[in-house]
């Protein structure tokens, strides 16, 4: 099978080596077309967003404003900080001049004449490597003004790194304009959407590290031949990234609609000491999480996952074996995202602190009946009362996986004490450091 | 005490303003920039960061308490980092953390008496496929047992 993102071509992080294997030939033939022929390929490709909700990447294009004074703006994500996806990095690191001829080609079909690369603040390593790169395709003439000379055209772009400083919440494309003007990372209200009000209030595009690698290899190879790779609503390669109780983790780039079975047990290896599998989140830790005995003949592809009740998310596969405990990792999730909460909407900021204390309470042993309706009762709170996709985020692996794992969650409660839920509620916020109190 | 940029660094802001249509914007690479140079934000160094900047010294403060890469108090010369997300943990980040929290006798984000060890527990670092992990400073070590982990904070030691 033939990988598009990630080829098996060693140093292809090198410019040379790049080039001199049909690197940035996608570009000059782009730059032959008009703006309007790329999105339209980028359109019928099918090509859709890498970085959780599976958007067409071309449809979002096509929003941009045509006529417009105002500058427009590409940002590409790379946050990349759910648990599970590390994608992304290996981007970075193995073939950073493709996502490079990527952006130039988005910039010149949007318009832009400046994107911005946000990646995460904890890949020192990976924004070194990726600057390198930047730095040789600069020299090289292929970004910045050097373009106009080396390509033949009067188009030219500006790439940056803009380097994160470790919230989660950033990779929510509103928070990730936020912070990139200078602010908190607190997502805005939609609409207005980032094509109409964006960076600075101009019309702005942001697309995933791994959506804008494959627009190469779309225009040189044509929208039809993308078209074909894979599930026919959901085509192309996907970067699984397969991580947890698994022989062989890592990231696998294979088509899209490859069954989840096969992943785990071809090419990740099996589940050490040949255990049997107790959950699955397929797409992350926001995803909604899959029980074992679920999987079987489930592929990985958005469409497909919507029918078994889950995500693709950024395909970062979690395998749990047996004899984990569930608890636990519900809680450990919980608490992830009452840490990454921005605190701008209530429900998501107290909502998250509830759960995270009633899972506590489940651990310690104390757990009633009533709390395990308790935790759904507040994740179906959170969810669609929040600003951003935080607030789902958060409620829908408690929601879940307390409902298809009700048998072992309700094994876990076995005390019938009837806790006045009410003034817990209550109490909570009156006393002296209640964050405290949670996180014990 | 009181906090100036360095003249080298007061050239690398010039730089970094570039890339942006304003000042503001260049708050998060400035906000590094100073951290690198004092060893952590200080209330001093919030200030500074506004006058070069043009910003409210409120706005900065803003910033720093949002992301938890700034550091508001001095951390150790090694910052351990123990990413204990659900990956990680599946495959013994806890064994470690634990460990490694015995070891340096600190509890998270203290520092060690001789200022050498800093500990935080931290969340999804990207690793999910060579976990577990620990990051020391900038650095990440992959694919560690508790043995290796503190191996690692042994040979530190010794530097």
């Amino acid at each position: 099978m033939e990988k598009i993102v990630l080829p098996d071509i060693k140093k292809l992080h090198k410019i040379d080596v790049y080039v001199k294997n049909g690197g940035f030939k996608a570009i000059k033939k782009a730059l032959k077309q008009s703006p309007d022929d790329i999105i339209d390929q980028v359109k019928k490709s099918g090509l859709r967003g890498r970085g959780g909700a599976a958007f067409s990447a071309g449809l979002k294009w096509s929003f941009m404003p045509k006529t417009t004074d105002k500058p427009k703006y590409l940002c590409v994500n790379g946050d990349e900080s759910e648990p599970g996806s590390f994608k992304d990095r290996q981007i970075f690191e193995f073939n950073p001049h493709q996502l490079i001829e990527g952006i130039l080609i988005t910039c010149y079909a949007i318009g832009a004449k400046v994107a911005y690369v946000y990646i995460r603040g904890e890949y020192h390593k990976w924004i070194k490597l990726f600057q390198k790169a930047l730095d040789a395709a600069y020299d090289e003439g292929y970004v910045g003004k050097k373009m106009k000379r080396k390509l033949k055209t009067d188009f030219f772009c500006d790439i940056y790194i803009h380097k994160g400083a470790g919230a989660y919440i950033c990779g929510e494309e509103s928070s990730l304009m936020n912070s990139l003007e200078g602010k908190r990372g607190y997502p805005r209200v939609k609409p207005p959407f980032p094509a109409q009000f964006g960076l600075w209030g101009c019309p702005t595009t942001i697309n995933n590290v791994e959506t804008l690698t494959n627009v190469p290899a779309i225009i040189n190879n044509g929208w039809e031949w993308f078209s074909k790779i894979g599930e026919p609503k959901h085509p192309g390669t996907i970067l699984y990234g397969i991580s947890g109780h698994v022989n062989k983790p890592g990231i696998y780039e294979l088509p899209s609609g490859t069954l989840l079975t096969d992943l785990i047990y071809n090419y990740a290896g099996g589940v050490p000491g040949n255990k049997k599998i107790l959950c699955v989140i397929p797409g992350g830790s926001s995803m909604p999480p899959l029980k074992g005995d679920q999987i079987e003949g489930v592929k990985m592809d958005a469409e497909s996952l919507k029918v078994v009740g889950s995500s693709i998310g950024t395909a970062g596969i979690i395998v749990m074996d047996e004899n984990t405990d569930l608890v636990k990792v519900l809680a450990r999730i919980t608490k992830f995202y009452y840490h990454e909460s921005c605190g701008q909407c209530t429900p998501c900021r107290e909502g998250t602190g509830w759960m995270l204390k009633i899972l506590n309470r489940i651990i310690r042993g104390e757990g009633s009946v009533k709390d395990v309706d308790l935790l759904i009762t507040v994740a179906n709170n959170i969810e669609g009362n929040t600003i951003c996709a935080l607030g789902e985020a958060a409620a829908w692996p408690v929601k879940f996986m307390v409902q298809r794992f009700r048998d072992y969650f309700e094994k876990r409660v076995s005390k019938e004490i009837a806790i006045p839920v009410a003034n817990k509620v209550h109490s909570m916020r009156h006393t002296v450091n209640p964050l405290a109190d949670i996180t014990e | 005490m009181e906090f100036k940029f360095s003249s080298k660094n007061l050239k690398k802001i010039d730089e970094i303003i570039t890339k942006y249509p304003s000042r503001k914007p260049a708050v998060m690479p400035v906000l590094y920039l100073a951290q690198e140079q004092n060893g952590w934000i200080s209330q001093e160094v919030m200030q500074e960061v506004a006058n070069v900047l043009d910003m409210h010294p409120e706005e900065v403060l803003g910033i720093v308490t949002f992301y938890t890469m700034y550091h508001q108090k001095p951390m150790g010369k090694y910052h351990i980092q123990v990413c204990t997300n659900v990956s990680c943990m599946l495959r013994g980040a806890y064994d470690i953390y634990d460990r490694v929290k015995e070891k340096l006798g600190v509890d998270n984000m203290e520092v060690t008496k001789d200022k050498m060890f800093s500990l935080e527990e931290v969340e999804c670092m990207g690793s999910c496929g060579t976990a577990p992990m620990i990051a020391v400073n900038e650095n990440y070590y992959e694919n560690l047992t508790k043995e290796k982990a503190l191996e690692i904070i042994k040979s530190l030691k010794k530097n």
